[in-house]
């Protein structure tokens, strides 16, 4: 069983890495970072809404694939204030390119989470328009993604753009070949991206310990650029250290590696058994550290926070999760041959008379 | 425009598609192992970097999977990406990318994201490597769905196809036949761009169709010559086109031979020729004299260089199976 510890210590970046000295050793934001950050009341509560929110989306996501209606679905839940936090501290203008658990990061940059889930449902491979989110697609083949970031990265740079490129993925990820190879790219580049790795100590039953043996984040290092370890269950962190690398890397200061420390909550799948590799001893610590009830102590803290705003946030969350319901269940399938239509920008005559034949062999014969 | 006729060797009209390409298209980025001042080890980039400066030609790390890669991101981005393998066994670290990646981003993007991208692989055999130098992967390729694959076997069809290929708003493999990097031709620089989804006809005759692409068309051309002077006429047909079949051209001259030989260099077993006979055969069941022959390799690992012309196809081995089609 693995024994992971709650509280992760924060790896610092290079001695002149001003974004690391915002931190404590544990990896969350300091007093003093704290008011360098200066994140506003309103900001942290943004932060708290949308995460009560997507909480909610992910339980009626979890509850539509019990009742059948989508044929499986990951679990975000220990994820809200990583996927939260490092959306909303992006501009508009900056990309992401997501892995497969980004549900959050897909609603917070704004995506119909119904449209999403149309996906899991089995009806469409193309959940929303990347170029309309500046959101790549949630990529299955696991770590793959991380190089095409580092590409769109190296291009936002030849055409001498200000743009930072965050690219999320998993503590498994970490380990393919993918991931190693677009960090060392990334570095000899110095392209403008962000690796953000979310780190929930999980690989589908495989520990932390079974994966990584030294630091995610001290692997930057070795590719040239600096990498901090955060708490990935404080959303105020995660959202401070994200905008101040964001501006490092818009300012042409190169690549930069910030690993999350959080938790998978849930199972990897609604097809996964969790109950076979780990015990609930091993989800205690971390469900004291509920990234939700850990921003909802700091706006407490800030006295940000009232029972008339927890009651909105609450009924916001509850009228979004139906709609998401409603939406998807009344969603209509693509046509089966539309599949025809997207293999190619410029499809050969072969594949136009296989999309006819296949059309024709759905019409009823008559017979 | 004059019409100047320049000899040149297939490698120069690589070379000289990607430097017009360059020159046409400012988003057009040449990336790879070696491409940069060395101008790769066949020297078919060289001179591009001098003139086209590193930010737009470019040397990266060894790791081909994130060449691949890469080339998915700039292509997002609205560059049009033409990156080398070095060689044909060194793209398969780059197979994940090409096959998960390349080929469905299209599809995945619900069609926002074309991958307006080349992927340039040297391949074949007959230059004396040790293994993983000169094998033949095109049929891992064109059987992946969302993937354009073409392979040119004279300079001007190099010119042509590669330029069409840097111009297709879809991902192209692009095979390049390293053997005949050096076959010379004369030609006019002023090559049109190719239509990348149909053969050629390299040769007319009327007793066979000996169907050959890449490196093989020599070989086929040389049977040709060969069964001429034995008072047989062959017809060559160069595919140009891995995926798509132009099934048309195929079927046309089968049509007019009624006997049909595919000549690869890659294995027999499972090779483009299965389904080139596989078509042939439904198409023209009744057409057909004999059963459609195949000429490539052992089901073997790459042979050691000694003995890689025993297991390639040759002329002698293409008329051995023509004679069987007319002996039926």
């Amino acid at each position: 069983m693995s024994n992971v510890k709650a509280r992760p210590r924060a790896t610092r970046g290079t001695p002149s890495d001003p974004i690391a000295a915002l931190l404590t050793p544990e990896g969350v934001l300091s007093a003093d970072g704290e008011r360098q950050a200066g994140v506003s009341d309103e900001q942290l509560r943004q932060l708290y809404r949308l995460m009560v929110v997507c909480r909610h989306l992910d339980q009626e996501a979890l509850n539509l694939q019990r009742q059948g209606e989508l044929g499986m679905w990951g679990p975000i839940a220990g994820h809200e204030a990583t996927q939260v936090g490092a959306t909303l501290a992006l501009t508009p203008g900056d990309w992401i390119f997501p892995y497969y658990r980004d549900f959050v990061i897909a609603v917070a940059r704004g995506v119909d989470p119904a449209a999403l889930l149309t996906w899991y449902r089995g009806l469409t491979y193309a959940a929303w328009n990347p170029l309309e989110y500046h959101l790549a697609p949630g990529i299955i083949p696991v770590g793959s993604q991380i190089p095409h970031a580092v590409g769109f990265a190296m291009g936002c740079a030849l055409d001498g753009e200000r743009v930072a490129v965050l690219v999320s993925f998993g503590d498994g990820a970490s380990s393919t070949g993918d991931c190693h190879e677009a960090m060392n790219f990334a570095g000899v580049f110095r392209a403008p991206v962000l690796f953000f790795c979310e780190n929930n100590h999980w690989a589908i039953s495989v520990p932390l310990r079974e994966q990584v043996a030294g630091r995610i984040a001290g692997r930057a290092a070795g590719y040239g650029f600096p990498g901090v370890r955060i708490d990935g269950t404080d959303a105020l962190s995660v959202y401070a250290i994200v905008r101040a690398a964001a501006e490092r890397i818009r300012n042409g200061q190169g690549p930069y590696l910030i690993e999350a420390v959080t938790y998978r909550l849930g199972p990897h799948t609604t097809a996964d058994d969790p109950t076979r590799y780990r015990s609930e001893a091993n989800l205690e610590p971390w469900q004291t550290r509920d990234p939700i009830q850990r921003c909802a102590e700091r706006l407490r803290a800030r006295g940000a926070w009232d029972e008339r705003f927890e009651a909105e946030v609450h009924a916001e969350a509850e009228e979004r999760a139906v709609d998401m319901r409603r939406t998807l269940l009344a969603a209509q399938p693509e046509h089966p041959g539309h599949i025809f239509n997207l293999v190619f920008q410029n499809p050969p005559d072969a594949l136009r008379r296989e999309r006819d034949e296949f059309t024709a062999s759905l019409e009823p014969t008559g017979g | 425009m004059t019409t100047v006729m320049t000899t040149v060797t297939l490698g120069k009209a690589l070379n000289l598609a990607l430097h017009d390409a360059l020159h046409d298209d400012p988003r057009v980025l040449i990336f790879g192992e070696d491409v940069g001042r060395l101008g790769g080890v066949f020297r078919v980039t060289d001179g591009l970097q001098a003139e086209f400066s590193d930010r737009r030609v470019f040397n990266t790390p060894l790791a081909e999977s994130t060449i691949a890669g890469i080339a998915v991101g700039l292509a997002i981005k609205g560059f049009r990406p033409v990156a080398e393998m070095q060689f044909d066994a060194f793209s398969y670290p780059a197979f994940n990318q090409v096959t998960s990646n390349v080929a469905k981003y299209h599809t995945r993007s619900g069609g926002a994201c074309p991958m307006q991208l080349v992927i340039r692989i040297p391949y074949g055999g007959h230059i004396g490597a040790i293994e993983h130098h000169s094998e033949s992967p095109e049929t891992y390729y064109a059987h992946t769905a969302g993937l354009k694959v073409v392979t040119p076997s004279t300079p001007a069809d190099a010119y042509g196809l590669l330029t069409a290929a840097i111009r297709d708003p879809d991902p192209v493999i692009f095979l390049e036949p390293k053997a005949r990097y050096y076959l010379r031709q004369d030609l006019d620089l002023a090559v049109p761009p190719l239509p990348l989804d149909r053969a050629r006809i390299a040769r007319e005759g009327t007793d066979a169709t000996v169907i050959a692409y890449g490196p093989t068309v020599q070989v086929a051309l040389a049977a040709a010559e060969t069964a001429a002077a034995e008072g047989t006429s062959l017809e060559v047909v160069d595919l140009r086109s891995l995926t798509p079949l132009d099934i048309e051209t195929l079927a046309a001259s089968v049509r007019k031979t009624r006997r049909a030989v595919v000549v690869h260099e890659a294995p027999v077993f499972m090779g483009l020729g299965a389904e080139i006979a596989a078509r042939l055969m439904h198409d023209l069941f009744d057409v057909l004299a004999a059963p459609v022959e195949r000429v490539g390799s052992a089901t073997v690992p790459y042979p050691p260089a000694r003995f890689e012309k025993l297991f390639l196809p040759d002329a002698d081995r293409v008329l051995e199976a023509v004679d069987r089609t007319r002996q039926y």
